[in-house]
């Protein structure tokens, strides 16, 4: 029975408050919706551990895409082995994790060692910094001492799988049952990070700006909103 | 053609006594609030000396503004493409400790302080970390009046620049005051920077401006803006400028700096311009020449094809009226006596300035017995160095600083044959030809300069809702207008567009 809570309800709540919440925050709470930067307020540890932290995080993003998103049977297809496959993924996954992990911790020290950001930050500011150090150490334990002392263990045939039936909503729940339990608890602890997305200024992670390259540099704007439409 | 109204501003800089009125008030309207106490959408700075924040005319450092290489006009800090890259460390963002971090005092313990042998006083308290400051060390305005003396004007990027030694003794040293908003550029390099979307150019007036909901915080704007008049709020974490005071030029009222000045030295006006020319303008290769065409952007309000272009445009008469009675135009494009303020940063602001004719020449002293074309060559032996002026105000072309000095002491040597008498003399002197005037239009420019009143200083057409949109469209509409889509009739209401 906890299978089904933890591999079908859990998920599904996290993810549920997590786009409820965005929607809420975006139709109603815009104005809050921002990066909430301090670089203005300290420059020198921000260059070490912000570019560290984000394109840490932006590899491990792409990494879990690799391992959970895309099938085995893709790699099967493109001949890519087991073992080189595993290589790989320690190595890429790992040095991906000690940049998540070592810019959060330069973030963090930055946080509350300078007074000008301390005083300013606020619990969800701490809960998000300290979430991602849970999340990103287990997974990097995981991705570097786990796979290569205890088992290297094949996620791919269990949590992959049961990652996409979640979005096919026929969650095969019983996969997940035999998954060694540090897995398990990183996924517990990453839904719900996800669930804290909304409230927390993670928020920003929604706001990537990816369509700036493509739009005219001059913007304008006309103030009338109600311009009669031609017919 | 492509007419748009612009709503611009000029600056007198010779009326300009340094008061600071406009940045208070501007202040108590805008922004005297946690996250906004080091904005100074309004400031006021003595030059020479390093401005607000300091050195923010060092383009290398914070690449603000347009450069044009390779045959294109591109963002002086980067693309999109390098912007995305940096945007989790943005090097080139300026710190609050280029600005200042801001204080008030602890008046309370002036109150509850206990019986004491020593007077108690209010010690200096950040307005960021709450905490006592031993020391301010640097505030607005902490070199005002070159305070700073010789420690702190060295740290002006124009100084720098200056071939000519600047001397600070005092008998010779030289100062003047540069009030700054937000230029209000034609071709804003802070909207082209922001990766949201958020900043915009009003279609009505011109008037760039920040979406609160949009922004998002990625900072750009805060040095893509070469004149550093975009701020960031550390409270809401957006980006916050001058607006022009939209809400008072809407309704026909100067913004609140110009209604507060003292000195009279502002003016506003609409003038129009031609959109489609923008860029073309912006791309001229010699930065000397980007003054002339960023002149040729604009377009004569009396030009009856302009009208009909403007009209097109769905720019009303008021506002047409309102172009033909510009106080801008007539300064900036008609007479040439006002200028932008850095114009090779490319961006074209449309705040411009009348560069100050004092602190009175040199050599006048022999007033009395000078002929009138004796004055021609004391506009070249200015205390303030003509080399400056241009470096600030038309990219280091001392000919065109040269010419608007020359009309503006024309005019005043013309006031006064006229007041006491020598008119004849006058009318054969070579001042006339050489500044390229006549008396007509030195009267109208003394008229304007020197008298004018609040209507001649301020023409402002009022917001155009009542004429842009259609009110039977519209009725029932506006109580619930971010809610609800727009009611009333869904069919053309026979007016025809």
């Amino acid at each position: 029975m906890s299978g089904i809570f933890w591999w079908v309800i859990f998920p599904y709540v996290t993810l549920a408050i997590m786009v409820v919440g965005l929607l809420y925050r975006y139709a109603f709470r815009q104005k809050s919706w921002s990066a909430p930067s301090t670089e203005m307020f300290e420059k020198k540890w921000l260059r070490i551990g912000s570019p560290l932290f984000h394109w840490g995080i932006i590899f491990a993003f792409a990494g879990h895409i690799m391992g959970m998103v895309i099938p085995k049977g893709v790699y099967e297809f493109l001949g890519i082995t087991d073992e080189l496959y595993h290589i790989g993924a320690i190595y890429g996954g790992g040095l991906a994790g000690l940049m998540v992990i070592a810019g959060l911790i330069i973030l963090l020290i930055r946080k509350m060692t300078i007074d000008r950001i301390r005083v300013h930050a606020t619990f969800s500011d701490f809960f998000s910094v300290f979430a991602l150090l849970i999340v990103s150490g287990m997974g990097t334990y995981m991705t570097i001492i786990y796979n290569t002392t205890v088992v290297s263990y094949e996620y791919r045939t269990t949590i992959g799988p049961w990652f996409r039936s979640l979005f096919t909503f026929q969650p095969e729940y019983q996969l997940m049952l035999e998954v060694p339990f540090i897995f398990q608890a990183h996924i517990i602890a990453a839904f719900a990070l996800f669930a804290s997305i909304p409230f927390t200024r993670l928020i920003h992670f929604y706001s990537a700006p990816v369509t700036y390259p493509s739009r005219a540099p001059q913007q304008y704007r006309s103030r009338s909103q109600y311009k009669k439409k031609s017919f | 053609m492509r007419i748009k109204a612009q709503t611009a501003m000029v600056m007198h800089l010779d009326k300009c006594i340094g008061c600071h009125t406009c940045s208070v008030t501007c202040k108590n309207t805008w922004t005297n609030r946690p996250g906004a106490e080091y904005m100074w959408f309004n400031n006021v700075e003595t030059r020479p000396g390093p401005g607000y924040p300091k050195a923010w005319e060092d383009t290398d450092r914070f690449k603000g503004g347009w450069v044009y290489k390779n045959g294109k006009l591109q963002l002086k800090a980067g693309g999109p493409i390098s912007k995305l890259a940096n945007i989790f460390y943005n090097p080139e963002m300026p710190e609050l400790d280029d600005y200042y971090e801001p204080w008030t005092y602890d008046y309370d313990h002036l109150i509850h302080s206990p019986k004491k042998e020593n007077i108690p006083v209010a010690q200096p308290q950040s307005m960021i970390t709450g905490k006592y400051i031993d020391k301010p060390e640097w505030g607005p305005n902490w070199d005002d009046d070159l305070a700073g003396g010789s420690e702190v004007v060295p740290l002006d990027p124009n100084v720098q620049k200056l071939q000519e030694h600047i001397s600070m003794e005092y008998e010779k040293t030289f100062m003047m005051y540069l009030p700054r908003i937000c230029e209000h550029c034609l071709n804003p390099s802070c909207v082209a920077s922001c990766p949201s979307g958020a900043l915009y150019k009003r279609d009505e007036d011109g008037i760039v401006l920040v979406d609160q909901d949009a922004c998002r915080g990625w900072r750009f704007c805060m040095n893509g803006c070469p004149y550093h008049k975009v701020y960031y709020n550390w409270n809401t974490h957006k980006a916050e400028k001058c607006n022009f005071c939209y809400p008072r030029t809407e309704a026909g009222l100067p913004t609140i700096c110009s209604e507060t000045c003292v000195g009279r030295i502002r003016y506003i006006g609409v003038v129009l311009y031609d959109a489609d020319k923008v860029k073309e303008a912006a791309s001229v290769e010699d930065p000397q020449e980007l003054y002339e065409s960023q002149l040729s952007v604009f377009q004569d309000p009396f030009d009856p094809e302009v009208i009909e272009a403007a009209k097109k445009a769905g720019i009303n008469d008021s506002w047409i009226e309102a172009a033909q009675q510009s106080p801008v135009y007539k300064m900036a494009i008609k007479w040439k006596i006002a200028l932008p303020l850095h114009p090779e940063y490319r961006t074209l602001p449309m705040v411009w300035f009348v560069p100050p004719l004092s602190p009175i020449m040199n050599h006048m002293t022999n007033e009395e017995e000078l002929s009138t074309d004796g004055y021609i060559p004391a506009v070249d032996q200015m205390r303030i160095p003509m080399e400056y002026l241009a470096s600030l105000l038309s990219a280091g072309d001392t000919e065109v600083i040269r010419n608007v000095l020359l009309k503006l002491t024309a005019m005043r040597v013309h006031r006064r044959a006229k007041t006491v008498g020598g008119m004849e003399e006058f009318n054969k002197s070579q001042i006339i030809a050489e500044a390229n005037t006549n008396t007509e239009e030195l009267e109208e420019m003394n008229r304007l300069l020197g008298v004018a009143k609040y209507k001649e200083r301020f023409v402002i057409p009022t917001g155009r809702r009542e004429m842009d949109d259609d009110q039977y469209y519209q009725q029932g509409a506006c109580s619930i207008e971010d809610l609800a889509p727009p009611e009333g009739l869904s069919f053309s209401s026979g007016k025809g567009k």
